[in-house]
């Protein structure tokens, strides 16, 4: 194109421009530096985790046989088993799940659907957050003196469900109000429209909708009630336990048995626990293996969870 | 709609508003691309020095897509893409070429943003921190510079006794005339003004405006306006863009009495915009 | 509407009325729940711990530097314990501050936001590992590693479950120091890109002074992680108490104390079994304190922004 006037030529002085250019650069490699550092740092993260999975996998993996997860404890390490501990795990974490699943998410959806502005409220949403606070192993403190003596539930799978059911409650509460949250307005403002109550609201379209975001909460509470250890150690989990409890469902009517609350139990992180605690290396390898059978746990549950968060995350269809 | 070369080259004879205007940066075939959405669509101009530039046009037509070229904010964004050239003078480089550090570009073409946005730091470290990060140590050269900015942007008078206060506690028109002087401290070529009183009232705009009146002269300006009123009063030069478009530049006096083509006469009549 | 109609409706809307009206009372004693479980959680450590403070006073628990409940002379100062908690702490921070905020400035200011959305679930996954598995690793990989480079040092010590406390809560202090950098305004970023500052300095010089309110409250919040972690310094730490600065030494924290006085079957209503409550209050005490300073100062920044 034809110029609108003629352009000056050249007449910063070259070593001015070469001053400037020499600055940037040498500001410039800070940045280079400093972005190493921080990729060193983030990788400590997931070298750890490497590192920490490999040292498992390779102290435990010989154990890892049919047999141990059939067989009780024994003083003999290469007898001993987590059969006890696995079907404790398993009993509590039912305890747990229907006791403070159903609390935690009628909690949080009464936190954003019901709760009117006032003080009720706040000191609710205070104390929720408050716990999401409070060191697990004070549950444990609180179990032991309430379900424990108070209740005489004794040192029992009822006592420990209970326990690790108010423990996750918090993380389940934050999840599921921030599920509810995000449906939009709109859908409540329809539903009402048509004359549905707020409880037809809340139970036929936010609940539905937020089940997805809800699911990942009670995943993670409940993987983290799973590897817990030092609040059942506190309400006195024993860690020895050669028996498993009575069946929950029986041949003989009423068919369903509900003894098993009140028995003894040891779960998995406490039988490793107490592996990790005996000294020598035919035990740690024991410890070793419940320690992969509980992380494969944990990380799957968490895995999904942080899978089926980031999938809701770019769904966003509202 | 006509080529935007042809537009540019027609205008040539007519704009003569200074008595000798010479080319501070021309903006040459440029193209700018978000992702795969094109913003810009070959830009030819001609931006004078010492002059004020305004740039006007409705609501995403690429104005301030065009300023953010001058110092390379679009590198701060994934996926953009310069085609074309901006060459700026008197060394004639390419500011958006491949190999000039973007951090170059920005110490000699400086900008004010369409909110005040002060640092959290005292008036004088925000005034000051351009050429803190240039590496200025010296405390009489920082004093020296601070106060000539803070002079430059109108500001001096009314801040020079509380200089250790925090920038943020200011109002929104001193805000915005703090981040004039911080723009000012570092010696720009270029001052980029990106809709700088879209956030201010009648007073502190006029306050924004009789500022940068007085500033051209010294410093070539450029400046991103929704307000047409705005562009007349202060600029020497005005381009009208439309879709990412350049269709009309000229001198602004011009521009808003004779307009050249049906579309700008009808955004400055308000037809659309 | 024809008026027949009319009686048909009413006993309807009544009957939902009161079904509403219930729900709604059960939604709200679950959520009022917590409110019982805190009062719950006080309540109980107050009542031992009074129970405790009858047979042990008050001044001696804080002041004495002996904890020996198990002696034939059992004697009650916390000091040790809290000596011991804090040190494991300290180490653990020594750890996860600079770590934690290299992460964080690393994938809030530097990370392509390829790499962020790949190593953030990751650093979720680690925060997901049980502690029990963190503690096997202290005491089987990490406490032998360490005696490589430290000859004597013993088995159980102070510094290895430190360490490895610091590693486990990185993501944690990461992740929400990254939140509080994220919340930094984009036009504090341009106005220093504009200024020819480069991603060190914006990072350095703004990012991170204008928060470093929520930086600062992610710190409390590690604290009170770190005080309140009980596995990993129960089996790495060895659990004698033990008044000392030197982290190469074993030590008991308050929480390695509750474990060990949990595991040994106390009768209930003695002496140790109210010890583990009066301890147990001062460690709910210390993390609510680092807590309330943690939400202060995020408050503090939410102001700001």
């Amino acid at each position: 194109m034809a110029s609108l006037s003629r352009p000056i030529t050249v007449t910063a002085s070259p070593s001015a421009l070469g001053e400037l250019r020499s600055n940037v650069a040498r500001r410039r490699r800070w940045d280079v530096v400093f972005a190493a550092v921080g990729v060193i740092a983030t990788s400590v993260g997931v070298i750890t985790l490497l590192a920490l999975f490999i040292d498992l996998l390779l102290d435990g993996y010989h154990r890892l046989t049919l047999d141990f997860f059939l067989s009780y404890p024994s003083r003999r390490p290469e007898q001993a088993g987590i059969l006890s501990a696995w079907v404790g795990t398993c009993l509590v974490m039912s305890v747990t799940a229907v006791v403070g699943v159903p609390l935690a998410v009628a909690a949080g959806v009464y936190l954003e659907e019901y709760a009117p502005r006032n003080w009720v409220t706040t000191l609710i949403e205070i104390n929720v957050s408050n716990l999401a606070a409070v060191p697990s192993i004070v549950y444990g403190l609180l179990a032991l003196g309430l379900f424990v003596y108070a209740l005489n539930f004794g040192q029992s799978i009822l006592s420990a469900g209970l326990t690790l059911a108010l423990m996750i409650m918090p993380i389940i509460v934050v999840a599921t109000r921030e599920a509810v949250r995000a449906v939009p307005h709109a859908i409540r403002e329809a539903a009402y429209a048509v004359g549905a109550t707020r409880w037809q609201v809340t139970r036929d379209h936010v609940l539905p909708y937020s089940i997805p975001g809800i699911a990942t909460g009670v995943i993670i509470g409940l993987a983290r009630a799973i590897g817990e250890t030092a609040p059942l150690i506190t309400i006195g989990a024993l860690t020895f336990i050669a028996y498993l409890p009575d069946p929950p469902i029986t041949t003989t009517p009423p068919f369903i048995n509900f003894n098993w609350l009140w028995s003894g139990f040891t779960v998995l992180p406490i039988q490793m626990f107490n592996w990790v605690s005996r000294p020598g290396t035919a035990f740690h390898a024991n410890a070793a293996a419940a320690g992969i059978v509980i992380v494969a746990l944990t990380l799957v549950m968490n895995a999904f969870a942080i899978w089926l968060r980031y999938r809701l995350r770019k769904r966003i269809t509202w | 709609m006509k080529p935007s070369i042809a537009l540019a080259s027609a205008t040539e004879s007519r704009v003569q508003p200074m008595a000798d205007p010479k080319v501070k940066s021309r903006i040459r075939n440029l193209n700018f691309y978000y992702g795969q959405m094109q913003a810009l669509k070959n830009i030819n101009m001609d931006i004078f020095e010492h002059a004020v530039t305004a740039l006007i046009g409705p609501s995403g037509c690429g104005k301030s897509t065009l300023l953010r070229c001058f110092n390379r904010m679009h590198d701060l964004t994934p996926h953009t893409r310069y085609e074309g050239e901006i060459r700026l003078y008197p060394d004639d480089v390419n500011i958006v070429g491949p190999d000039i550090d973007p951090i170059e570009v920005r110490m000699r073409i400086s900008m004010v943003f369409q909110k005040p946005n002060p640092f959290p730091k005292s008036i004088y470290e925000n005034v000051a921190y351009g050429l803190r990060v240039r590496g200025i140590k010296s405390r009489s050269e920082l004093d020296g510079r601070v106060e000539a900015a803070l002079r430059g942007a109108a500001l001096w008078d009314e801040v020079k006794d509380r200089l250790d206060e925090p920038g943020t506690a200011l109002s929104g028109g001193q805000q915005q005339r703090l981040c004039i002087a911080r723009a000012l401290a570092t010696d720009p070529e270029i001052i980029l003004f990106d809709e700088p009183t879209s956030a201010l009232d009648p007073i502190a705009t006029a306050s924004i405006e009789d500022l940068i009146i007085s500033m051209a002269g010294n410093v070539t300006v450029i400046i991103v306006t929704h307000n047409m009123q705005q562009a007349a009063r202060v600029s020497n030069y005005t381009a009208f863009m439309y879709l990412g478009e350049l269709i009309e530049f000229g001198a602004t006096n011009e521009l808003f009495t004779r307009p050249r083509h049906q579309r700008t006469s009808d955004y400055l009549t308000g037809r659309f915009g | 509407m024809a008026p027949s109609a009319r009686p048909l409706i009413r006993p309807r809307i009544r009957h939902r009325d009161i079904r509403e009206r219930i729900i709604e009372v059960i939604l709200f004693m679950c959520a009022a729940s917590a409110v019982a479980v805190t009062t719950a959680i006080v309540v109980v450590l107050l009542v031992e711990s009074a129970a405790f403070f009858e047979r042990v006073s008050i001044i001696d628990f804080l002041t004495d530097t002996m904890w020996t409940p198990l002696f034939a002379e059992a004697r009650y100062g916390i000091l040790p314990l809290l000596c011991g908690t804090l040190l494991a702490a300290g180490v653990a921070l020594l750890v996860a501050v600079p770590l934690g905020l290299m992460v964080a400035l690393y994938l809030s200011e530097f990370a392509p936001p390829r790499v962020r959305e790949t190593v953030k679930p990751f650093l979720e996954l680690l925060e997901g590992v049980p502690t029990v598995v963190y503690g096997y690793f202290a005491l089987l990989f990490v406490t032998p590693l360490l005696q490589k480079i430290i000859p004597d040092l013993p088995g159980f010590n102070v510094l290895s479950p430190g360490i490895v406390i610091g590693i486990m809560i990185v993501p944690y202090v990461g992740s929400v120091s990254e939140d509080a950098m994220r919340a930094v305004p984009n036009s504090l970023r341009e106005a220093s890109y504009a200024c020819g500052a480069t991603r060190l300095q914006t990072t350095w010089r703004v990012v991170v002074p204008a928060a470093t309110s929520g930086i600062a409250a992610a710190f409390m919040l590690g604290i009170a992680r770190a005080t309140g972690e009980t596995m990993v310094v129960a089996i790495a730490a060895g659990q004698q108490p033990n008044l000392t600065l030197d982290p190469r030494e074993p030590a008991a924290t308050i929480t390695a104390y509750i474990v060990q006085v949990a595991l040994g079957d106390l009768p209930h209503g003695s002496i140790g079994y109210q010890s583990i409550f009066a301890a147990g209050l001062v460690l709910l005490i210390i993390t609510l304190l680092f807590n309330v300073l943690a939400h202060l100062l995020r408050m503090r920044f939410r102001e700001a922004y």
